[in-house]
């Protein structure tokens, strides 16, 4: 149990419409081991998102328990939520989202900023990142003067600054040429092969191979 | 968060770097707090000049005093003094003796005056000859700053003596010692005794403008041998116009008043005295403390007037504000999407967006100030008022500008905090 990162206990979403509910997740049970690489699979409107927006402590389930690195947060208040983005979670988006008008260096070091850490230090981090991921030599350049494939790069920086329990990334390869996906997926597949753990939200079967397991979700029910 | 000094210094790059992005639109949303700032300070540095000027006045003319003035009155066509080319009027000693005996009065100073050239060797100046009594400097609070005021003893012994104003010692005497030397004025000589202080010019609260600097004291008796009750007037092309020659007793009194409460009906008293004694209206009354209550009141109209334009103009400044933050608000979503994914509390995107509208608002305030200390300059320059921008001005109107970035933020700013993250990320 003490090595679950994500803990999952009959999770429930209901999205309610005026009169109407909309169930969008049915008693979900799952757990998943420290330094494994998971895919999550499903159509449009499995559920796929509810569940990002829950691992991600964007949001919180109608019922159940989420405990997360051996913290439950199924019901904590919005300030705490930020905390626990800022401290344990590296997300990597579809469309990038990195700030425009922020340097590479400056985008990558956004998650630590609010966790009210020194400038300087941040700076130095953000280029230990960058050369990781193999962007060393970009760091003074604005997201827009870089490639899809460079962006989503500097947004994998971004996801491991913080040393997160896990990494949550929402089709990740979405926006990219298969050549570039592949390659970040390898990258991916790296950094989980030297102990992070990895949620891949997909619904693309060549990317959920790259996991060691594959959930799929159907109508809001593990299938 | 921890609110580090660093940390607050990062968001204030971060919102001027975002305001420096849009110059024109941001520009254009200060001018609203520019000019409500400008004329705050503006209004004040008026204000005070005002009564600045009110409180000069007073002391010009004492605050305890009435003045009596002899004024020419309106010559008919066909009168009799038409043909003559002579007018007589002003206040007869008869107005002297009666005034006098007003209990609440405890002195009163006449005066002779008559525009003179005064020379000293081959130097010469306009002058306003004075013929007075020694209680004249009491009376007007003024001193001698070198050698003395003629005394009662000169007087009743007619002493050929004169006391420089400030202005026409400097004229006359711009490095020598005045005290002891001769000076002409007309045809007779006379031995300076003395010189007094000087006095800040003051114009615009009713008064014709009178620079007591150029005047020459002389003992009225010995006004009274030397030029008699005939003023020459002005010269015109060398000679004299003998349709300018006056014939008055006395052109001044300076009523000095013992108690302050009894200013007003000691006037009025006075008023009634010489209305039953001319039968023209050759005289007019100045009651200087009147004169400041009248000068306040006009402050106070002012105030209100340019309080209002500024109370105005800062809150259209203010909604200019909240308008461009609201836009930026919604033009930033997606970025506020990802700072709340990132890890940003609501306080954060509250910070954020607050210090970047005190930002506008004050390099408004900033920009205001500039303008409002240079207004007043210019309104010295080509309305002639005496303006004084104060440094509490400065700060007052500077903060004010603090405090609408402020206000008019913290809607925006809210806004922006309270978005759902979700949403705010999948924002186009």
């Amino acid at each position: 149990m003490a090595d679950n990162i994500i803990e999952f206990e009959n999770i429930s979403k209901i999205y309610r419409v005026g009169e109407i509910e909309i169930p969008a997740l049915k008693n979900i049970n799952m757990s998943i081991e420290k330094g494994a690489h998971i895919s999550l699979m499903g159509p449009s409107g499995s559920g796929k998102t509810t569940m990002l927006n829950l691992l991600g402590c964007l949001d919180t389930p109608t019922s159940g328990r989420y405990i997360m690195d051996g913290e439950e947060i199924s019901s904590l208040e919005d300030d705490k939520l930020s905390d626990i983005r800022s401290r344990k979670i590296g997300f990597i988006f579809q469309s990038y989202n990195l700030i425009a008008h922020l340097t590479v260096n400056e985008n990558i070091g956004l998650p630590l900023f609010y966790q009210g850490i020194n400038e300087k230090i941040i700076a130095e981090k953000a280029e230990v990142m960058a050369e990781i991921v193999g962007l060393k030599d970009r760091v003074r350049h604005k997201p827009a003067e870089l490639s899809g494939g460079q962006q989503q790069r500097v947004a994998i920086a971004r996801a491991l600054i913080n040393n997160p329990a896990f990494i949550l990334a929402d089709e990740p390869t979405g926006n990219l040429d298969t050549k570039t996906g592949k390659e970040i997926m390898e990258l991916l597949n790296k950094l989980n092969e030297q102990g992070t753990t990895l949620f891949v939200i997909t619904h693309d079967s060549r990317i959920a191979e790259y996991g060691d397991a594959v959930i799929r979700i159907l109508d809001g029910e593990i299938v | 968060m921890k609110l580090n000094v660093l940390h607050i210094i990062r968001i204030f790059r971060a919102g001027w770097k975002n305001i420096y992005l849009h110059k024109l639109r941001s520009l254009l949303t200060m001018l609203g707090i520019v000019f409500g700032v400008a004329s705050v300070i503006a209004m004040l540095a008026i204000g005070e000049g005002a009564s600045f000027e009110a409180r000069e006045k007073i002391k010009e003319l004492g605050s305890n005093n009435i003045i009596v003035r002899a004024v020419k009155p309106p010559v008919a066509p066909g009168s009799e003094q038409q043909t003559t080319f002579l007018s007589a009027y002003g206040i007869m000693p008869l107005d002297l003796e009666k005034i006098k005996t007003i209990p609440s009065v405890e002195k009163v100073i006449p005066t002779w005056e008559d525009k003179r050239d005064v020379w000293y060797l081959d130097k010469s100046t306009d002058a306003r000859l004075v013929g007075t009594y020694p209680g004249y400097p009491e009376v007007m609070n003024l001193s001698a700053v070198r050698g003395r005021f003629f005394s009662q003893i000169d007087y009743d012994t007619i002493k050929p003596y004169a006391v420089l104003g400030s202005s026409i010692k400097n004229k006359l005497f711009p490095l020598e010692e005045p005290v002891g030397k001769t000076i002409r004025i007309g045809l007779n000589y006379f031995t300076v005794i003395g010189v007094v202080s000087e006095r800040a010019i003051v114009s615009g609260t009713g008064f014709e403008a009178e620079d007591i600097n150029f005047d020459v004291y002389i003992p009225l008796s010995t006004q009274r041998i030397y030029y008699g009750e005939y003023t020459i007037g002005e010269r015109r092309g060398g000679g004299i116009m003998a349709a300018d020659r006056s014939w008055v007793k006395y052109h001044r009194l300076v009523i000095k008043v013992g108690e302050t409460e009894q200013i007003i009906t000691t006037a009025a008293i006075t008023e009634d005295i010489l209305r039953a004694n001319h039968k023209q209206q050759d005289y007019e009354i100045l009651v200087p403390l009147q004169l400041l209550k009248q000068a306040e009141h006009t402050k106070k109209i002012f105030n209100i007037v340019l309080g209002a334009i500024a109370a105005i103009s800062l809150i259209v400044g203010g909604i200019g504000i909240m308008n461009i933050m609201l836009a930026t608000v919604t033009e930033r979503t997606r970025e506020i999407g990802i700072r709340r994914a990132l890890g940003a509390k609501r306080r954060d995107i509250i910070n954020q967006f607050l210090i970047e509208a005190v930002i506008l608002s004050s390099i408004g305030g900033f920009i205001g100030v500039l303008l409002g200390i240079t207004i007043p300059g210019l309104v010295t320059k080509f309305a002639s008022m005496v303006t004084i921008v104060t440094y509490w001005s400065i700060f007052l109107s500077f903060g004010i500008s603090v405090a609408i970035g402020i206000t008019f933020g913290i809607y925006p700013a809210r806004k922006a905090a309270y978005l759902d993250p979700i949403e705010a990320l999948r924002y186009e």
